[in-house]
């Protein structure tokens, strides 16, 4: 890839301004944080990258539920890991929306508020152990499908901070599908435990793609921009075709009656998604809502001294 | 739908009306300083630019950073740098400074041509 052009623009037009930002994007190459764009661009990037971020940070809440009770040492250290990692996939991604002039406590404060969102499937409960196994599965298997794309996002910063992130998700997906492997070579009410875990998950998990491309208004602006590489009913198709035959190794049932090989695409045909599900639980209806909000809130607050004091320290030992 | 739409890695989320709102509380942490950070991969290698995080003082950044970007191995050195003390070339990066390099093609060994027969160059 070459550089860009040099005879950029200096003055403040605006035409100018905007037709070298098209230019840079038409051409593939990366938006930086001090380059001019367009306030919806910035608008839209920030958005999504706290929305993203947020999602991250609250996704340690339905795993680390299980911390305490994990079956053994090894599957403790491995779920703490992945838990950390969910918050530093948090920090690489406000670091993020910070070069694009966000403010990182704010973020978190809208999160807190409700001005800002996180993703629904962080809404349903672990119920039992073959939940943290499914959720690396299917959950990080379908948040892999999303954020792959995004390693070529046209903002630099969102597309490094997705490189990072992508490069310790399969981690995530690989410990997930082996502790259900683990469990299928158990006993009967282990692997009934998988196929009720899978029963719950393996729609919302379809869900997190978003809406049908025929009721994404906003999909087209953002892929125009390069933020977004593929349509939401791509990356959900190519979720399924890659999932369906990870299933049958493991030995579970896809609850979806309608789930059959199309012979003439090579591609998996699949049943009707309940999109009033997914319209309840992000609009707070969902199973778990209040509580994954109250507890970031009590996070922030309750370990508000310890920050305090942190500042406190650094002050007293500046003068 | 259009109240929602499918933004992050993490999928679907709702862009539509919320939950209630309440007052903020005033937070320290909001005076502590970004810091950028650079790893130095492994020895041999520059240090490089790999995020930022906001830290109270330069030694809780540093094992911050640690923390943050080093978690499997991906450095044997961290330096930061509170954002601030950055000097940078210009306000933005569409930039005349450069400019100058771009005609000077006679600074490229490929600028040259040598006979072939010539060995070693």
């Amino acid at each position: 890839m070459s550089a860009p052009p040099l005879d950029r623009p200096t003055s403040s037009d605006e035409h100018a301004l905007q037709a070298l930002f098209d230019a840079t994007i038409a051409a593939g190459h990366r938006i930086e944080p001090r380059d001019w764009m367009p306030d919806g661009y910035r608008k839209t990037l920030v958005r999504q990258i706290a929305q993203h971020a947020h999602s991250e940070i609250i996704g340690m809440q339905p795993e680390g539920d299980w911390l305490l009770a994990a079956p053994s040492l090894r599957r403790k250290a491995i779920l703490l890991a992945k838990v950390q990692d969910e918050a530093g996939h948090g920090m690489y991604l406000y670091s993020a929306a910070e070069t694009l002039g966000a403010d990182r406590a704010d973020l978190t404060d809208k999160l807190i508020e409700g001005r800002q969102k996180y993703s629904s499937i962080f809404n349903y409960p672990t119920l039992t152990y073959a939940d943290v196994g499914v959720i690396g599965w299917l959950v990080d298997g379908a948040a892999i499908c999303n954020q792959v794309p995004l390693c070529r996002s046209s903002y630099g910063p969102y597309a490094r901070a997705m490189i990072r992130v992508c490069k310790e998700e399969s981690f995530h997906q690989r410990q997930g599908y082996e502790l259900l492997l683990t469990m299928m070579a158990g006993t009967d009410a282990q692997r009934a435990m998988v196929q009720d875990a899978v029963d719950r998950w393996w729609w919302p998990s379809l869900m997190m793609f978003g809406p049908p491309d025929t009721d994404s208004p906003n999909s087209a602006q953002s892929m125009a921009w390069g933020i977004k590489r593929h349509s939401n009913d791509e990356l959900r198709q190519r979720f399924v075709d890659m999932t369906v035959p990870q299933a049958e190794v493991l030995g579970v049932t896809l609850p979806d009656p309608d789930l059959s090989l199309d012979p003439e695409t090579g591609r998996y045909r699949f049943g009707p998604i309940d999109w009033d599900e997914l319209k309840r639980v992000i609009s707070g209806r969902g199973p778990c809502n209040a509580e994954r909000i109250a507890r970031r809130r009590a996070a922030r607050d309750d370990n508000a001294w310890v920050t305090e004091a942190a500042t406190a320290y650094a002050r007293k030992h500046q003068s | 739908m259009s109240e929602l739409t499918a933004e992050g890695g993490h999928g679907a989320v709702p862009t539509g009306p919320e939950v209630p709102v309440e007052a903020k509380p005033a937070l320290s942490r909001r005076d502590w300083p970004l810091y950028e950070v650079f790893v130095r991969g492994k020895r041999g290698l520059n240090h490089v630019h790999v995020g930022s995080l906001h830290a109270p003082d330069d030694e809780m950044a540093v094992h911050a950073a640690r923390d943050v970007y080093t978690r499997r191995n991906e450095g044997v050195s961290i330096w930061v740098v509170k954002a601030a003390d950055i000097t940078a070339s210009s306000p933005d990066e569409k930039d005349p400074m450069f400019a100058p390099s771009g005609d000077k093609v006679y600074r490229h060994p490929t600028f040259y041509e040598i006979p072939e027969n010539v060995p070693h160059m």
